[in-house]
């Protein structure tokens, strides 16, 4: 009997190689869909032609390796930030604890200082009087940063819809809400193991869209050219988009 | 808990002992008293709750247990404070109450005598709006310290937030400042 | 800041407009001189690792001398009571449950109680011995916790692994109880919402045979230990005087000589069938207050053997068909428990009017529960009053006087939950 194997090709199409670039712009354009966007306006990339296409997919999706094996470090090694609020915190010390080890993957450094983390895993209610300095907290971490919002009452209202709570999509950015009140230890390792994920694959992951961050990109010599420049890694230069002091690009 | 006769006539005591000292407000202190469920409740005048306090002290009830506040929205008058006080010594608890109207609601404090109250009595300053005239310091302890209404009373909305879908949800926040 | 003998207050200190001047900053004040000190405001949290939780201290410092302390609290505040009249009676229980995270079937007995004395039904006897063995787990599961987090504070870290070792054995069986870790609302008005599995009584055997010698390692483990010997003896005591006037009751006040214990005073839920010990400390300190709670685990262990092996038959919730919900069994063939049914699901039952105060010891003093009803199936008031809002007031009057590092220890030995502060 004669088995033929044939790869299957983008869309149906003829079998081919899947290229892995257009499956990502269509995945965002799926995503943006569904969010309800309009394909034309909110993605322009939907529309780009030619070399147009290839910068942004250049700037949107990682491809290189030392992008790749950054992105494998940083996830791999989060530093959480001791940062427990009301019963979630319990079942966060719990995946500490000996029976949902969190140091199998890496995670066990839990910093207090918000300037040494890199992952705030909110878990409680935030009150009304708490958001500022939740919100202090966060913008006190260096990027990359990412956020867990745990449990239902920071992710959405939870079991108390009222005048004392707010939120946490209401005034920082979250990248994994986990669903739970409590979350069990092993769903709140669930949530944390997709961040990793994310963090693997595209460690961009929009968070410049998020904070409006645009031009305050690291800029790194060209490697292979003009290595005599002085101060050409210019790190995180706000507001500014040309360097004077960066010896060509 | 002091059964029903009991607590008849700690009210009369109470009632009685008002005319010996001088100096203190007029008029009957106790207003009614209630017996429900085993526990005896004295329902007193606001003027006289430190010296209600204080006999009660004398005759065993030494321990203020909880001191908080009620709603009795739309009665009136419609603000009340709560004292729970137990006696260690015999087991036996006994209630106070106290009716305030819903505007200009003072009484005096309680927190010199018994500084449990301290606390206590900024929980029910900030949750209800009664003024404890005398607290040390009188501030919001559970809202943030300019927060405007008072969340407990009965017409304050329990307020709340429509929980964010992907249909609902604005522009994502997080531009730094 | 000033230069020089002057003032001797920082602008900071006086930028803190809502916080006063302590008598003794006053008397700095007037004291001008080569004598006088500067005192330091120090904020501490609310973010912070040490301070169990959202509280924060604006602590003044004479040097590494702690002066006054004022706690400022509500960061987590939920507005559960405020929620709780919302809601149908039955529906209050998981909301009022998350208020002291901990002991969260304590916060539903004493409002179950509560309500059940206000509708005056009878809690049926099975029901009450498995309140008292969810309960003692329950006390143990808060003990165990608060050890793993005071050690973590004083430094001995490896405490945390072993009691959260515990911890987890303790959760599966409220998981094979009632479904959940955390928050069950397995207490119902009436009684509790179903029967033990089979498996459960053997399992919570063998958790019982084995903990007394886990608390025993953790005594070893602590208990001669020279560092934690030092940081808790003859720390920061307070008599039991100063802790009644300031409405301190639980383990602190156990602590400090005073025997007083709701479960043996004032029994509910047939706790005067168990017989158990209550442990008293001498001084007062924080040795004594962390050996106190220590002893307690061994007592809730006798208890729950007792509640064990004198478990007796009988209905596991009240027969009160207005309360309780009917077996699902019936509803096929009996009209009136769809109906009873029916109107518990939808509307819930009604309570005639009063107001009731059902206080019970949680494993940090006494939780009471005052419920107010208008006669509807919403409760028009409930209030708890949670012993940690109270017990924080004795925090200033301990640690005056102390080092930073009493302070820390003091606040890990006070065992605040401030879910419970801030309600």
């Amino acid at each position: 009997m004669e088995v033929k194997r044939e790869p299957v090709g983008p869309l149906g199409g003829p079998s081919g190689h899947v290229d892995p670039r257009a499956l990502r712009v269509r995945e965002l354009n799926a995503r943006q869909l569904l969010r309800g966007g309009e394909l034309e306006g909110a993605n322009p990339s939907a529309h780009l032609e030619g070399s147009d296409f290839e910068r942004h997919v250049e700037e949107s999706v990682m491809t290189t390796t030392l992008e790749r094996a950054v992105a494998w470090a940083r996830s791999n090694s989060f530093f959480p930030a001791t940062f427990g609020l009301a019963c979630c915190a319990i079942e966060m010390m719990s995946i500490v604890a000996a029976r949902v080890d969190v140091a199998r993957f890496g995670f066990e450094a839990f910093r207090a200082s918000p300037r040494q983390a890199d992952l705030l895993i909110l878990s409680g209610r935030v009150s009304i009087k708490m958001a500022p300095i939740v919100r202090r907290i966060y913008d006190q971490m260096l990027e990359p940063k990412w956020a867990i919002s745990m449990g239902a009452c920071c992710s959405s209202m939870g079991v108390f819809n009222n005048y004392a709570l707010v939120p946490a999509d209401k005034f920082m950015p979250i990248d994994v809400h986990v669903p739970g009140c409590p979350p069990r230890p092993e769903a709140l390792m669930h949530g944390v193991l997709k961040l990793r994920k994310m963090v693997q694959d595209d460690p961009d992951m929009g968070w410049r869209e998020r904070y409006d961050a645009r031009g305050t990109e690291e800029v790194l010599a060209d490697l292979g050219g003009a290595a005599a420049g002085p101060a050409t890694a210019a790190v995180n230069v706000p507001g500014g988009g040309s360097l004077q002091d960066t010896a060509g690009a | 808990m002091p059964d029903a006769t009991g607590l008849e006539l700690l009210a009369q005591e109470l009632r009685g002992a008002q005319g010996a000292q001088a100096g203190a407000p007029s008029g009957s202190p106790v207003i009614e008293t209630l017996f429900f469920r085993g526990r005896g409740t004295l329902l007193i005048e606001p003027a006289h709750i430190r010296r209600v306090l204080a006999e009660l002290r004398g005759r065993g009830y030494a321990f203020l247990a909880s001191l908080h506040g009620v709603d009795h929205y739309p009665q009136e008058p419609r603000l009340g404070v709560v004292y729970e006080l137990l006696d260690m010594r015999r087991v036996d608890r006994v209630t106070v109450k106290l009716r305030l109207p819903g505007d200009g609601a003072e009484v005096d404090s309680v927190t010199p005598e018994w500084p449990t109250a301290d606390h206590q009595e900024r929980e029910v300053f900030d949750m209800f709006g009664v003024v404890f005239r005398g607290h040390p310091d009188l501030r919001r302890i559970l809202m943030p310290e300019d927060y405007e209404g008072h969340p407990q009373r009965r017409d304050f909305p329990v307020g709340g937030e429509p929980v964010l879908f992907t249909f609902n949800e604005g522009p994502r926040t997080g531009a730094p400042e | 800041m000033s230069s020089g003998p002057g003032p001797t207050i920082s602008d900071y200190r006086r930028r803190e407009q809502s916080i006063t001047l302590s008598p003794l900053e006053e008397q700095l004040e007037e004291q001008e001189g080569p004598l006088s000190e500067e005192l330091l405001t120090l904020n501490f949290g609310p973010h912070h690792p040490a301070t169990h939780g959202v509280l924060r201290l604006l602590v003044t410092l004479q040097g590494e001398v702690v002066r006054e302390i004022k706690p400022i609290i509500g960061y987590v505040h939920t507005g559960i009571e405020k929620t709780a009249e919302d809601k149908a009676y039955w529906k209050v229980i998981p909301v009022i449950e998350r208020m002291d995270y901990l002991s969260y079937y304590f916060n539903a007995m004493a409002f179950c109680g509560a309500v059940e004395t206000l509708l005056e039904v009878e809690v049926p006897k099975r029901a009450q011995y498995l309140r008292v063995i969810h309960m003692e787990l329950n006390r143990i599961m808060s003990h165990l916790v608060w050890l793993g987090t005071s050690a973590l504070d004083l430094g001995a870290i490896s405490m945390f692994w072993y009691c959260f070792r515990e911890r987890e054995k303790i959760l599966d069986l409220f998981e094979m109880s009632s479904g959940a870790r955390m928050h069950t609302r397995y207490f119902q008005v009436g009684g509790v919402i179903e029967d033990i599995p089979s498996g459960f009584a053997e399992k919570l055997a063998a958790f019982l045979a084995e903990m007394p010698s886990r608390a025993d390692q953790y005594g070893a483990l602590l208990n001669s230990n020279e560092i934690v010997l030092q940081r808790l003896r003859g720390t920061c005591p307070l008599d039991a005087e100063t802790l009644l006037s300031l409405g301190v009751t639980g383990p602190l006040l156990r602590a400090a000589g005073n025997p007083w214990d709701l479960r043996k005073a004032d029994p509910y839920s047939s706790y005067e069938d168990f017989q158990f010990k209550i442990p008293v400390g001498t001084v007062g300190d924080n040795y004594d207050r962390y050996v106190c709670r220590l002893a307690e685990i061994y007592e809730s262990v006798k208890i729950v053997e007792q509640a064990l092996a004198g478990l007796p038959e009988g209905p596991v919730i009240t027969a009160d068909r207005k309360v309780a919900l009917p077996p699902r069994h019936e509803l096929a063939t009996s009209m009136e428990a769809l109906i009873h049914h029916f109107k518990l699901v939808t509307e819930g039952f009604r309570v005639p009017p009063g107001e009731v105060y059902f206080p019970i010891e949680s494993p940090r003093g006494e939780l009471g529960c005052f419920v107010r009803s208008d006669g509807s199936s919403k409760p028009a008031r409930v209030h708890m009053r949670d012993p940690s809002f109270v017990n924080l007031q004795a925090f200033s009057h301990m640690a005056k006087g102390a080092y930073i590092a009493d302070l820390i220890a003091t606040l890990a030995m006070l065992d605040p939950i401030l879910g419970g502060i801030d309600r």
